[in-house]
């Protein structure tokens, strides 16, 4: 078995990230002009690493779907990014940030990177101050806090309920700035289909310009995907319509392994799915459990007469109200990790409890919050949550308490990457959500933004600078080169492929069947017998699509068809991955609840002594994946039973 | 509910474009505008028809790609939303609806009610930013801002980039959505620096790009999802004004 480095520094645990700063190899400015990178994404990692490498001097060339870079979905984040800054003073220290992202991702992540990830943290929001992004403030001027799930202490930073919208246009900025310098070169529209790889380095991407469908070749010395996560593998997410796994999935066939892949996050607070047109799910901040209260009805039949109809939420008297966070986890409340709080929900639901129209959903009641404070000062906290829920509900949430479930929102898993954030092919890269680092198996709110704006801002520039120190006499190759020419002529032979099946069945209605078979089986709970019929399901339905998908229109054209079929094909062999993950992971951890693996209270059940690794999964060919470990070694935190009670 | 739909439709930017009439039954008023499209394009793929080009993506109303012009106003007939987060039940059954791209020349069409907006893009790149490297930073709770020009601040910052502040002007100006950005550095002491060359370099890359000037109807303000409001186009013109002097 091969064995994965990852290349962690020597030294202690709090001076590794020093130690490596101080020791790698650096890139004189006449050379840097010389080297070309290339960065698929333009998120929070992408944006900040093309405009922080840009800045250093490097000729950088950047690659988005969307028609502006501004519109990667980094902009969604509402709640806030943490950072160690301790300013509320309440005994926060970057010590303590580090423990609760490992206790939070119950144990599975490695140690120093999540380190380095609490050390920067506070240079973040320095730089994003810089920028002149709007975080809220406290009358005397300076930056105010809020707590999160799975912290005892207020280390929020926030803009409102879009933080992460200001943080996404502070890197969009920067990034501008260095379009207009001419160090990035920007490519909106366009789509990475595959990697190309010379003499095993990763030399350049072949891209297809979402307009003219026409392929394109791209050369870089390095390649850095920042391609997000895959959660819409289960088709209704809380992710964007066109955020997709296709890029971190075919680096995985070309040699980068992929880790963790059935970490999935479920978040708590979403608007429940309300009918089989929906197309996506959205999702109400965490920051609302800070003073939300999330119960369902005490009786059964206060549910069932609520599910019908003839019950109001508000004529349910408070003895009759069973506040199941508070009860279950008093010492963390409505703010236990976003695991616990959906698999609780989940629980009471199947228990007979749930309510609303579909009996999948429970309370989110500000009436206490709203009664201690005043109307006001919520609706200056999460104005604009509230305007959002009441648009797509038609009900007002200050009155009626909102009705929310537990909907995909994130995943842990991605592209395996050392210390450098380089993954299993070298000179190619992944940062923010398409790589595992730094949540294991579980992410605590507001980490998202600050894991992106790490590895852009902070961890990239050095390490890509690192690697590239041995890469300065390699001169710019040739596009022409027969390397470059089979990467695009086996892409073109795929989407050409696609285009002659001329089935029956449109995209949507396979992406909407793996998603039913994802979220019933590999979903929020999963056991072997599940997973195992997952495997064939997804296996028959791969077949089904490539015999029978109907794509309209042409090759050379504007074509959102074609554009979701080739990302759905991929899902379909990424699907399988996962549940093939969860089938090994015989444990439960964080978001990987396995029936079989449970304590008598419903908690999960973990397994050190068998499962305290990363599974890096190697492709192998057609729906064959073999596995390797990255054992994990905890020297500054005892492995403890995750408790929230 | 049963509805008609008129769309423009262009096969592609040089083509002429033309409306196509649909009809659609059996749509649920809690269904949002782009998941009526959505089933309206399932009925044309069935049918061996082109799907109707849009886009859109984040479908929560902060990514800013959705874009469409219906029944004469950018966004439809809600007040401060998106397509995307646009609903059905806003209509009534039997309703013609009409469906049209961003209407405006610095946005030429790409396919049917697919615009291209990159000219924002270059707007921003010509000053839409503090000039600040990556390290180095000073410790953020060094520079403090007032809460009030900080909310004011995050009002302005809060556009996002969709275009219907052009679409909705007559005659295609883009000062609110420039005007936000001069705004929310205007605001606060990292902008101020850079505030003269910002507002210069911004406002001409906007006239070169050929948008419209401001004639006071303020339509981009009724019609912004965000609610942007019309006074940072006066703190623009001051601004602009003032750097213009020196």
């Amino acid at each position: 078995m091969a064995e994965l480095n990852s290349k962690i520094p020597k030294g202690p645990l709090t001076s590794k990230w020093t130690y490596y700063k101080d020791h790698q190899n650096l890139v004189n400015p006449s050379n840097k002009r010389k080297l070309d990178v290339v960065i698929v994404g333009t998120g929070l990692a992408g944006a900040a690493a093309a405009a922080s490498l840009g800045e250093m001097g490097f000729n950088v060339k950047i690659f988005c779907y969307q028609d502006s870079p501004r519109r990667a979905h980094s902009i969604a984040a509402q709640g806030g990014i943490n950072a160690a800054k301790n300013y509320p003073n309440d005994g926060d220290s970057v010590y303590r940030l580090f423990y609760d992202t490992i206790k939070g991702g119950d144990y599975r992540a490695r140690e120093a990177n999540v380190y380095r990830l609490a050390e920067v943290s506070n240079s973040i929001i320095d730089q994003c101050v810089a920028q002149g992004v709007p975080f809220a403030r406290e009358y005397g001027g300076s930056l105010e806090n809020r707590s999160f799930g799975g912290a005892q202490v207020s280390r929020t930073f926030f803009a409102r309920g879009q933080t992460g919208q200001q943080l996404l246009l502070g890197s969009y900025s920067a990034l501008s700035r260095q379009v207009k310098l001419g160090t990035v070169k920007l490519f909106e529209r366009h789509e990475m289909m595959d990697v190309v790889l010379v003499d095993g380095k990763a030399r350049g991407i072949i891209a297809r310009d979402m307009i003219t469908g026409k392929l394109e070749r791209h050369f870089g010395h390095a390649v850095v995907l920042a391609t997000g996560g895959y959660g819409n593998v289960f088709y209704l997410s809380t992710n964007a319509m066109g955020s997709n796994g296709s890029a971190i999935w075919q680096i995985f066939k070309k040699g980068a392994f992929f880790a963790n892949p059935c970490f999935t996050q479920i978040h708590p607070t979403c608007i429940p799915v309300h009918g089989d047109y929906q197309s996506k799910l959205t999702l109400m901040s965490e920051s609302l459990r800070n003073d939300g209260r999330i119960w369902v009805p005490k009786r059964k039949e206060d549910a069932e007469a609520h599910r019908q109809g003839k019950l109001k939420a508000n004529d349910i008297a408070e003895e009759n109200r069973d506040y199941f966070l508070e009860r279950r986890y008093p010492a963390f409340g409505n703010l236990v990790p976003r695991d616990v709080a959906s698999r609780a929900a989940k629980e009471r639901c199947d228990a007979g409890f749930g309510v609303g129209s579909t009996g999948l959903a429970v309370f989110l009641d500000f009436r206490e919050s709203i009664g201690r404070l005043g109307k006001n000062v919520i609706e200056e906290r999460y104005g604009n949550l509230f305007q959002m829920y009441e648009k797509i509900v038609d009900e007002n949430p200050y009155i009626n308490p909102m009705m929310i479930y537990p909907a995909v929102h994130y995943t842990m898993g991605g592209t395996w990457v050392d210390y450098e954030l380089q993954t299993t092919v070298t000179g190619l890269f992944a940062a923010g959500e398409a790589n595992f680092s730094d949540h294991g198996a579980n992410r605590l709110g507001a980490s998202a933004l600050m894991q992106g704006l790490a590895d852009g801002y902070f961890v990239l520039p050095y390490s890509i600078q690192n690697y590239l120190s041995g890469e300065i006499r390699i001169p710019r190759m040739s596009t022409d080169k027969a390397e470059f020419a089979e990467a695009e002529k086996a892409v073109q032979t795929r989407l050409e492929k696609l285009m002659s099946i001329k089935g029956t069945k449109s995209v949507d209605i396979f992406h909407k069947e793996l998603g039913k078979i994802m979220w019933e089986y590999v979903g929020m709970a999963r056991n072997e017998a599940g997973l195992k019929k997952a495997i064939e399901l997804i296996r028959a339905l791969r077949v089904e699509f490539w015999k029978d998908v109907k794509i309209p229109g042409s090759l050379y054209e504007v074509n959102t068809e074609l554009e979701k079929a080739s990302r759905v094909a991929d899902f379909l062999e990424l699907g399988e991955l996962m549940a093939y993950d969860a089938l090994n992971r015989n444990e439960s951890c964080g978001g990987h609840f396995r029936e079989e693996y449970q304590t008598e209270e419903g908690e999960c059940k973990r397994n050190d002594e068998d499962y305290k690794y990363v599974a890096a999964w190697e492709y192998k060919g057609d729906g064959e994946f073999a596995m390797h470990k990255e054992p994990l070694v905890y020297e500054e935190i005892e492995v403890k039973q995750r408790v929230y009670k | 509910m049963k509805l008609t739909l008129k769309i423009w439709r262009q096969k592609d930017a040089k083509s002429t474009g033309k409306f196509v009439i649909y009809s659609l039954d059996g749509i649920s008023p809690n269904c949002s505008f782009l998941e009526m499209l959505d089933i309206l394009n399932e009925d044309l793929i069935r049918k061996n028809d082109d799907p109707v080009v849009f886009d859109h993506d984040c479908r929560e109303g902060i990514c800013g790609m959705c874009s469409l012009y219906i029944n004469g106003r950018p966004h439809g007939p809600d007040d401060a939303v998106t397509v995307c987060q646009l609903h059905m039940r806003k209509f009534k059954d039997g309703d013609t609806i009409v469906i049209e791209p961003w209407r405006a020349k610095p946005f030429p069409v790409i396919k049917d009610l697919m615009v291209d907006r990159t000219a924002f893009d270059k707007i921003i790149q010509e000053g839409g930013y503090v000039s600040v490297n990556t390290g180095g930073a000073a410790e953020a709770n060094n520079i403090l801002v007032g809460k009030e020009n900080s909310e004011l601040a995050m009002d302005a910052a809060a556009c996002i980039g969709c275009g219907a502040c052009v679409a909705a002007c007559k005659n295609a100006s883009a000062m609110l959505f420039v005007s936000a950005k001069v705004s929310q550095f205007a605001l606060l002491p990292q902008g101020q620096i850079e505030a003269k060359q910002r507002v210069k370099k911004m406002v001409k890359m906007m006239d070169e790009l050929g948008f419209g000037n401001c004639t006071n109807t303020y339509a981009c303000e009724v019609e912004c999802p965000k609610q942007i409001s019309r006074s940072n186009i006066a703190r623009m013109n001051r601004e602009f004004m003032c750097a213009k002097m020196v």
